[in-house]
């Protein structure tokens, strides 16, 4: 608890002119940041705008000369577009159930990493697995697995069934993929924020007569926020760009495109820059909507935000 | 009192197996394709019956897989390296120090952690070209380490954030000079939220398709996973597929042999570390 106490009593002193030991330690704070910052910057800064110009472009690559600035009409091209509605439902639909799926699953993995006994190392090295497989790779089995004559999971269907031909089965089985594969990424977040939870603490409720479900909903939950908030907002934001596993399962056919795909088709296979850059910026609006939404709900606890005044 | 016990055991037990079959088994059928031959391939079964090396040789006399295998590992290395030390400074800035500007900061991983790779292929790839880091390692490793950084900076700062950092004052009271504290007390208590960064930030930067496909044009700089886009099988009348299946068992040693090492670390530095303090 003293340390939840400690940085309101360093806001007063904050607010005192600035001694020479805050102006030093902001010195140190733009030093330390500096590197990242020009890295972040450079790399990404100028591409950024570009993309940006681009979408206001008609800027077709086979027609390179016929380039021209036409404001907004790519927006209203794309926001008019039943494919882009499509592609933003399906992208929905997958986000929400995907990490809905994963925060659950993701709880009750950190907890058997923190918890279990027996073949602690095995088990978390298991996990770190799915993980640490390349997607592609990992896209490629579950695609092997459900294709007809040749995978174990599609002989366990009605014979002449393929599930990544039709739209519902498709878009669960790249829910499923997707779910195996980014699972343990929320499982590694949550479980150092577990490991954060003063066995103590702990103690101390279960001495109390806490059951277990109240050490874990009264205790743990509010111990872990900062760190179920990181994991929750990179497996959404993450999971609203998916593109490898919808790529090589059904590289977007029968009704399974994401937005993402969208773009990849309109920037490589249409060489419609233009567009593909219009739908690359709207992707980003629709992101940074989801992400301010987050660190609303959550204020505080956004990483990296101050400590409530 | 020990029937509880045995049946408390035998639960875990239980929950272990699940969570390892979970784990592995999609992992178990990609190997198994790549042990069997060609003949058998599409038998379904989950053991090969008729076991060969055929795939691994395949893919081992192409310099396209083994040239791609050297380049994974050192791009991802070296990014991995940069994005931890730049990450760590800029990370205890933000969870320690009061400065002007820190929402900026925040502001712009932020932007730069959501931003989809895709928009920022196609300028990239023009940029590259123009200063000649284009199919280069450093063509790969600059937009690894950038894109990884917003990771680092988010997952370091969270566990930067609570570690009692009055300890240092204690160990300084006690008598410690700072660098002493620094060493005995803020490292092993830093040292878990370095390591768990490193290992996210390192797979990040193995996992990467769209860039590594998009910002290289030959061997020299390709990673694995744009070589296996690539795979057409050993000759041409032929499915990639056993070959796909043996590039992706041999992409995966690395990551067990590193999760192998590093998760000794997670789970000594996350139980001991950071919770007794």
């Amino acid at each position: 608890m003293s340390t939840m106490a400690e940085p309101a009593k360093d806001d007063t002193q904050a607010k005192k002119a600035l001694s020479a030991g805050a102006r030093q330690e902001r010195r140190l704070g733009w030093l330390l940041c500096a590197p990242a910052v020009i890295v972040m910057l450079a790399v990404t800064a100028y591409p950024i705008c570009y993309a940006i110009y681009l979408s206001l472009q008609r800027y077709d690559l086979r027609f390179p000369n016929r380039a021209e600035f036409i404001g907004l009409s790519n927006y209203g091209a794309v926001l008019s577009s039943p494919f882009w509605w499509d592609a933003f439902w399906v992208t929905i639909f997958l986000t929400v159930v995907s990490v809905a799926i994963e925060l659950v699953l993701g709880m009750g993995l950190a907890l058997v990493m923190h918890r279990t006994i027996f073949a602690r190392g095995t088990v978390r090295t298991a996990v770190l697995i799915p993980y640490g497989i390349v997607t592609v790779v990992a896209a490629f089995s579950w695609q092997y697995a459900w294709t007809p004559e040749l995978g174990y999971l599609a002989g366990l269907l009605p014979s002449g069934d393929a599930p990544l031909t039709e739209q519902w089965p498709a878009l669960w089985l790249i829910i499923l993929a997707e779910v195996w594969k980014t699972t343990p990424f929320m499982a590694l977040l949550l479980l150092a924020g577990l490991a954060l939870v003063p066995e103590e603490t702990l103690k101390a409720a279960m001495v109390d007569g806490a059951t277990p479900w109240q050490r874990f909903t009264k205790v743990m939950l509010p111990l872990m926020k900062p760190a179920i908030l990181v994991a929750l907002l990179f497996r959404t934001l993450d999971a609203f760009r998916i593109f490898d596993n919808i790529y090589i399962l059904t590289a977007g056919a029968h009704g399974t495109g994401s937005l993402s795909i969208l773009g990849y088709d309109n920037l490589f296979t249409a060489l419609n820059l233009g567009i593909g850059s219009a739908i690359s910026v709207l992707i980003f609006i629709c992101v940074g909507i989801i992400a301010f939404t987050f660190v609303k709900l959550f204020g505080a606890a956004a990483p990296g935000a101050e400590v409530k005044r | 009192m020990a029937a509880a016990g045995r049946s408390h055991a035998t639960r875990w037990a239980i929950v272990n197996v699940v969570v390892v079959l979970y784990a592995l088994f999609p992992v178990w059928w990609i190997a198994a394709l790549s042990f069997k031959d060609p003949s058998t391939l599409t038998d379904g079964s989950y053991i090969p019956t008729d076991w060969t090396w055929e795939n691994y040789k395949g893919i081992f006399q192409t310099s396209e897989f083994t040239r791609a295998l050297i380049n994974s590992i050192g791009i991802a290395l070296i990014a991995t390296a940069i994005a931890v030390v730049l990450g760590t400074m800029a990370a205890y800035a933000v969870a320690r120090l009061r400065f002007p500007g820190k929402q900026v900061l925040i502001g712009m991983s932020l932007l730069i952690a959501m931003f989809p790779p895709i928009s920022l292929v196609s300028p990239l790839f023009n940029i590259e070209r123009s200063i000649g880091i284009f199919d280069t390692w450093p063509g790969l490793i600059i937009p690894y380490m950038t894109f990884s950084l917003p990771l680092a900076i988010y997952t370091l700062s969270a566990f930067f954030r609570e570690i009692p950092w009055d300890l240092e004052k204690a160990a300084k009271v006690d008598g410690a000079t700072p660098a002493q504290a620094f060493r005995l007390v803020i490292v092993p208590l830093a040292a878990p939220g370095v390591f768990t960064t490193a290992i996210l930030v390192f797979i990040f930067c193995w996992n990467d398709f769209l860039f590594a496909i998009s910002l290289t044009s030959t061997e020299s700089a390709r990673t694995v996973p744009a070589a296996i886009a690539f795979f057409t099988g050993s000759s041409q009348f032929q499915q990639p597929t056993g070959s796909i299946a043996a590039a992706a068992v041999v992409i995966t040693v690395p990551i067990i042999i590193f999760v192998l090492l590093f998760q000794r670390r997670i789970v000594a530095g996350l139980t001991s570390g950071a919770v007794k303090g």
